[in-house]
């Protein structure tokens, strides 16, 4: 499924920064963010945008994951070419990820 | 126990006024904060002062104050805002001015200054380092904290009007001066801090920057209400809005908006604490009411955080549609008539992208979807000169007459563009100061 099925996300930047939250609508469903939304495999999504691998940290008490994504100096929101420069739409990158969750 | 009332007036320079107002008139408030003032508007306001284009202040001041001072007045709360940009005394000046047009004589109104340290950065920043030149530097303002605003608070200013104040620091303040907490009581920063940063984007608390339909839905956004939140001596709050305004405060919206535009959660970095907010919890005690506790804090970071501004020559973009049969054919024999006549920019300078299709995130992490009925060819290049630039342009409307089939709505925009770096500077090298005005 996707994680939009069982998640939220806000996307904020500062400079050449862009952190992703993302949170569990149910918080019992949070250690499954934890297992399966890896910095790994979060930063083989946004592989084309990043300098460095995609930092994770864990916030149990909001059943939430925050990942801070590094890109080039050239895309900061005051550089980049982009339409969002910003990346305010790249949470909608990460929950149209694919996981293998079964639930019906 | 002693309690304070902080609305939030607005979320960014542009934002609409109507909410404030409404705070204004009818939330029962001790304070409201406007916080008008994004990494790169300083440097903006710097240029435009420079240039004499502008005075150097929001350009939105007077219509805000215009809206909201006999409001604030008769209710007895106080404005606390960084509208004062790059020029706090005249925007001190020009509210005393409306003051008195308003027939609201007596009102103090506060400019808080010293953020300025361009002098210092200038010296400081050698042209070997990043390859920049010292011309090129437009603007240095170091993100001063709460304890800038304490003395105009004290001195009774019914406004204060700052240039570059960290975000959460222009709401702390209020808490720091009403409830006499002690700067080094880090877990009661670290807690105000946290408040400060859920208000300090107005409308994102109260499902602004939330709504997606059939997963997050929001009533009413058209007529979203701006938060306020009503705070203990213990730091801990309750979060609301007004009953009669859109929108929807949740704990969803809560926990979006705490982790917005952080890093490290434990370690969320102001001028006045190193703030925590791992410990924080969101309690729904009925629709639109949420209480919020458990943020902590320890030691402030040693230096200050600066916002340097610097020209990068002019960034030119041009648009133009193609839609119906073959749309994205003919966008895309545009896009390669484009890129031949424009290859004398360097490719790193350069994009050109398919709205529609690929311009929000590029083509690697865009999905291949159906081939749309319409698409928006978008050529944007940058690290020019003036003349290249509006060539860029040129380029782009010739697509009317000498491109593909069809092609219609063009747009183009050239500006100069500003670019922001972020360096730091000991505490002891950046003095704030404080000025009054009574209407």
């Amino acid at each position: 499924m996707k994680l939009r099925q069982i998640a939220h996300a806000r996307a904020g930047d500062k400079g050449s920064i862009v952190n992703i939250s993302l949170i569990a609508f149910d918080e019992t469903d949070y250690p499954l963010l934890v297992e399966k939304v890896t910095g790994e495999k979060v930063s083989g999504l946004f592989e084309p945008l990043i300098m460095q691998p995609v930092e994770r940290y864990c916030v149990p008490s909001l059943g939430a994951l925050n990942f801070v994504l590094h890109r080039a100096p050239t895309e900061s929101v005051t550089r980049s070419l982009n339409l969002d420069a910003h990346g305010k739409g790249l949470s909608f990158v990460l929950l149209n990820m694919e996981v293998d969750i079964d639930r019906d | 126990m002693k309690s304070l009332r902080i609305g939030a007036g607005a979320g960014f320079a542009g934002d609409r006024i109507d909410p404030a107002v409404d705070l204004a008139r009818d939330g029962n408030l001790d304070y409201l904060v406007f916080e008008c003032l994004a990494e790169r508007t300083i440097a903006l306001a710097q240029l435009s002062k420079r240039q004499k284009r502008s005075p150097g202040f929001d350009p939105l001041l007077r219509e805000r104050m215009e809206a909201v001072l006999p409001l604030c007045r008769k209710n007895g709360a106080r404005i606390v805002s960084n509208m004062g940009a790059a020029n706090p005394r005249a925007a001190a000046r020009e509210t005393a001015r409306i003051a008195r047009e308003l027939g609201l004589h007596g009102l103090r109104i506060a400019a808080v200054g010293g953020d300025d340290v361009l002098r210092k950065v200038r010296r400081k920043l050698r042209p070997e380092n990043r390859g920049i030149a010292q011309e090129q530097l437009v603007s240095a303002n170091a993100y001063l904290g709460a304890d800038a605003l304490l003395d105009a608070l004290r001195g009774g200013a019914d406004v204060v009007l700052t240039g570059r104040v960290a975000d959460p620091s222009l709401f702390l303040a209020p808490m720091i001066f009403e409830f006499g907490w002690a700067l080094d009581d880090w877990n009661l920063l670290g807690q105000g801090t946290a408040v400060g940063h859920l208000l300090e984007c107005a409308g994102q608390l109260t499902g602004g920057y939330f709504a997606d339909p059939g997963y997050k839905d929001v009533p009413n956004l058209d007529t979203l209400g701006f938060p306020l939140a009503e705070v203990d001596e213990n730091g801990e709050a309750l979060l609301t809005k007004l009953e009669s305004s859109g929108g929807a405060l949740t704990i969803r919206t809560c926990k979006e908006q705490i982790l917005y535009e952080v890093q490290d959660p434990a370690r969320y970095l102001t001028p006045d604490v190193t703030a925590d907010f791992t410990g924080i919890r969101f309690h729904e005690i009925a629709p639109d009411r949420i209480r919020v506790r458990g943020a902590r804090g320890t030691d402030r970071p040693r230096d200050l955080k600066v916002s340097v501004g610097f020209y990068e020559g002019f960034v030119a973009e041009g648009q133009i549609s193609y839609a119906g049969p073959g749309a994205l054919s003919r966008a895309r024999l545009a896009r390669d008539v484009l890129a031949s006549r424009l290859r004398w920019i360097p490719a790193a300078d350069l994009q050109l992208s398919f709205i529609g299709v690929n311009a929000m995130h590029g083509e690697a992490l865009s999905t291949a979807g159906p081939e749309p009925y319409e698409v928006r060819l978008r050529g944007a290049a940058r690290h020019l000169s003036e003349p290249q630039a509006r060539k860029v342009v040129q380029e782009v409307e010739s697509l009317y007459v000498n491109g593909p089939a069809g092609g219609g709505g063009v747009s183009t925009s050239l500006r100069e563009n500003i670019a922001m770096d972020a360096t730091f500077l000991p505490r002891s090298s950046v003095a704030p100061s404080i000025s009054f005005e009574v209407a």
